[in-house]
């Protein structure tokens, strides 16, 4: 009952998201203005049935109903309640699922809150939310089904991949997807301002915290993505310019960009073309990932199951929808007129820059990401990675980094740099400093600019706090302080990595110590384990950091039996100044075991960085919505004077 | 940058046309016959000279001279870091059995981890060159690892076998050096 249950609500969401495109639609012309009322309803509702689905998987998963295909294929009675429930996700069905779950909360959110756009804009922007919504349904009714029932129940479910079998996993998609589906608001803001002509600051402050939200998400997802990927895969890197990643980096890149851009309409009216396209390359990033991913053209560690209909068809949706959106955009944006003027020093050069070095990394990675593709189709067979991304990127990161560090010095429309001359010289000083003595440490030329900008940065980002009362800061200034420090703390994680990594790959006997930067390991014995669907051979390692106070570590290779697999659990041990990184390899046969060690300094300020960078978005939103209430009440209790007055 | 300029009329469209762009990319890599493998443009044509330092203690290193001596042998490229290796041990080793010689290459790796990828797996090579650059490697026109090839014994490459080697594999390789040694 469970699973019909589950279909028949995503149907009547589907049919409902078709209502409101075409009553959203319809009621933007003259004669169907009455249709207006039923839009946000419909909007809301579809939005309940699409997340009433979806518990109704989750549902399928807890329970371990194996009459349910996608439940055998994927799931296993054997497994921890969370990894089934997590297990819901862990499945290209499962997965779009979410997606769309996302998008429909997303639409109903903005139906049930958003009061701020001219009626009509609002209008056509759920109209928009319904025509992209729409083509997921279809895909999902028509070609992954979720809900299909096996003709006789499977006797046991296949199991979920191991590497999948971690509270990471657990916890880091449904932010991701809460990030990049939730951009497709901002999509759909876009176009419904592309439709009405009404781009302006008015559109940006209604648009900024639906983008600000969809961002901390899409920050916090990546995060906690990268150090999923840095504990559970055990090869001690934290990045690997994987596909899968690309597509998670590329919507921030454009995210990021938006939210500068926004922010420059809001406050100059200017920008206004660039913030609309923004608008549009955000989500679209989201869905070209998803193709990517999912259509199995690029060869991924996040390898879903792989079937070219589906490739097709969601080719086919990022044709209507992408190439829809910027037909729209090509038609409309000569008649969206042009904005405010500003001179080259000034806040907003500053933020126009700091957009366009973002939009060429993000130009960068997508290059890098389809060049497979591109030199398979002139016949060549070629994959890039980091030799090809870290420099390449760098060349534009470098300069933005320094854009950054004095850009939000600068005043709105009009500046000069010998104002803030005093303020600059300190990180400058900063800046050169770190990079002599990096030069000095013979440290790679990548790794010595991330330091030193790291350096300069950290102190540049609280210059805006310099001569206020800290009291009278107002959040959002708070925010951009907090995300731009925490950016400095990223860039110092990731350089120090780079730089200052140790590594060790031995063989040892039980009782054998072994040093790697400042510590000294000692195996104590390996011994068997068992967990609820596996084994594992533990290593007991005691660890002691320049001799001081001995400590234990348990790297373990698992063993799972559903499916059979093994995968290597790292043991980490963190410090504040840095993370010991050990993973049990094989026997050698003669007694020793391998042992893969890493001291990794300041390494964990990477995820520090980016919970920071989240924290200011939420600081951020929390100073925005907080005035736009104010506000509201304001216009409220004039609007009952009034009234009272007139009476 | 110093003022802004209304954008040109048809730099308004530059977004779709990268975006169609990208649609043929992808439909090229879409709706081609998946072929994922590089077949070595050296097939036919003689060893390039070089010479290899041996990869573990017990087996020397690897010349072109050594595959050049009358004998049609199966030269492995393989790497301890590489799973289908492993995969493909008892293949090599069925081969072995069967009086086949064979010489391996290892790739980009370390003397410790060869010899324990050997005890482990067996060892089924009379000659091990360590590749520590590939150079050997892109000089036969493999683009992976494991590769398998044919050499006849004037040092002349006849046969590529890309990926691992499966059991249904052996027999065709069998076949393919005694052609080679025709």
């Amino acid at each position: 009952m469970i699973a019909e249950f589950g279909l028949a609500a995503l149907w009547l969401a589907a049919a409902l998201a078709a209502l409101q495109l075409v009553a959203g639609a319809l009621a933007l012309t003259p004669r169907g203005t009455a249709l207006a009322a039923i839009v946000r309803p419909v909007a809301m509702v579809q939005g309940m049935l699409v997340a009433l689905s979806f518990a109704a998987l989750i549902t399928l998963f807890a329970q371990t109903d194996l009459s349910v295909e996608l439940v055998a294929k994927n799931s296993h009675s054997m497994k921890p309640l969370i990894y089934k429930i997590s297990g819901t996700w862990g499945n290209h069905e499962g997965s779009m699922l979410l997606w769309v779950m996302v998008m429909g909360l997303s639409g109903s959110f903005v139906a049930a809150v958003e009061r701020r756009l001219p009626e009509p804009t609002m209008l056509a922007t759920l109209a928009g939310q319904a025509f992209v919504s729409l083509g997921f349904y279809a895909f999902l009714l028509i070609s992954s089904n979720p809900f299909t029932r096996l003709s006789s129940p499977a006797i046991e479910g296949a199991g979920l991949n191991p590497l999948l079998q971690d509270p990471g996993l657990a916890f880091h998609p449904p932010p991701l997807y809460i990030g990049y589906v939730g951009l497709s608001v901002a999509f759909s803001f876009a176009i419904g301002a592309l439709i009405t002509r009404e781009v302006g600051p008015a559109f940006a402050r209604a648009m900024r915290p639906w983008v600000l939200g969809a961002w901390i998400f899409l920050t916090l997802g990546i995060t906690a993505g990268s150090y999923w990927a840095y504990y559970e895969l055990g090869w001690g890197g934290w990045w690997f310019w994987d596909p899968v990643e690309n597509a998670s980096l590329m919507p921030w890149l454009a995210a990021t960009a938006l939210l500068h851009s926004v922010s420059v309409l809001a406050a100059r009216n200017a920008l206004r073309a660039w913030t609309v396209m923004l608008g549009v390359v955000a989500f679209s990033m989201s869905m070209v990932g998803t193709f990517l991913v999912r259509s199995g053209i690029l060869t991924s560690v996040h390898a879903f199951a792989v079937d070219p209909e589906r490739g097709s068809f969601i080719l086919g949706l990022l044709a209507l929808n992408i190439g829809g959106a910027l037909v729209l955009f090509g038609l409309r944006a000569s008649s969206v007129t042009e904005g405010e003027r500003f001179t080259a020093t000034s806040r907003e050069s500053a933020l126009v820059f700091n957009n366009v070095m973002l939009s060429a990394i993000l130009g960068i990675v997508l290059v890098g990401t389809l060049y497979p593709l591109l030199a398979e189709a002139l016949g060549a067979k070629v994959s890039v990675g980091p030799p090809y991304f870290n420099p390449v990127g760098a060349i534009f990161a470098v300069p933005m980094l320094l854009v950054l560090a004095v850009g939000p010095l600068l005043r709105w429309r009009r500046d000069s740099l010998s104002r803030i001359k005093l303020q600059i010289a300190i990180p400058a000083v900063l800046l050169m400093g770190t990079l002599i003595w990096a030069a000095s440490q013979s440290v790679g030329v990548l790794p010595a600019l991330g330091l030193a900008l790291a350096a300069a940065l950290a102190v540049a980002s609280l210059l805006p706090l310099r001569g206020r009362k800290l009291r009278q800061v107002k959040l959002p200034v708070w925010g951009m302080v907090t995300a731009h420090f925490g950016i400095a703390v990223a860039l110092l994680g990731m350089a120090s990595d780079a730089a200052f990594t140790t590594e060790r790959l031995v063989a040892v006997r039980a009782g054998q110590a072994v040093d790697v930067g400042p510590w000294q390991v000692t195996l104590q014995r390996i011994e068997p384990v068992a967990g609820p669907n596996w084994t594992a051979l533990r290593g007991d390692l005691a660890v002691s950091y320049k001799g001081g106070a001995v400590t234990e570590l348990h790297p373990a290779a698992r063993t799972f039996w559903a499916p059979p697999n093994e995968t290597n659990e790292a043991a980490l041990k963190t410090r504040w100044n840095g993370q010991l990184y050990a993973v049990l390899g094989q026997a050698t046969g003669d007694g020793r075991w391998q042992l893969r060690l890493w001291w990794k300094p300041f390494v964990p300020m990477i995820w520090y960085g980016g919970i920071l960078i989240a924290l200011g978005g939420l600081l951020a939103l929390f100073g925005r919505l907080s005035s736009d209430l104010r506000r509201l009440v304001a216009r409220d209790k004039i609007a009952f004077r009034r009234a009272r007055q007139g009476r | 940058m110093s003022e802004q300029k209304p954008a040109a009329r048809w730099s308004l469209w530059l977004p779709l046309a990268v975006f169609v762009g990208f649609i043929g990319l992808v439909m090229v890599g879409l709706y081609r016959p998946a072929d994922r493998e590089v077949a070595s443009t050296m097939i036919g044509k003689p060893l390039p000279e070089f010479a290899l330092r041996a990869a573990v203690a017990d087996r020397p290193g690897l010349t072109r001279a050594d595959l050049a001596d009358g004998k049609p042998r199966l030269l492995n490229i393989f790497a301890s870091w590489c799973v289908p290796c492993a995969v493909e041990a008892p293949q090599l080793a069925t081969l072995k059995g069967q009086g086949i010689e064979i010489a391996g290459v290892a790739i980009r790796d370390r003397p410790e981890d060869v010899a324990n990828f050997l005890a482990r797996h067996g060892n089924p090579f009379t000659r091990i060159g360590a590749d520590d650059r590939s150079i050997v490697q892109l000089g036969i026109g493999s683009s992976g690892v494991p590769e398998t090839f044919v050499i006849d014994g004037k040092g002349t490459i006849r046969y590529q076998h890309i990926g691992e080697i499966r059991p249904e594999h052996v027999a065709l390789l069998r076949e393919k050096l005694k052609e080679a040694g025709q």
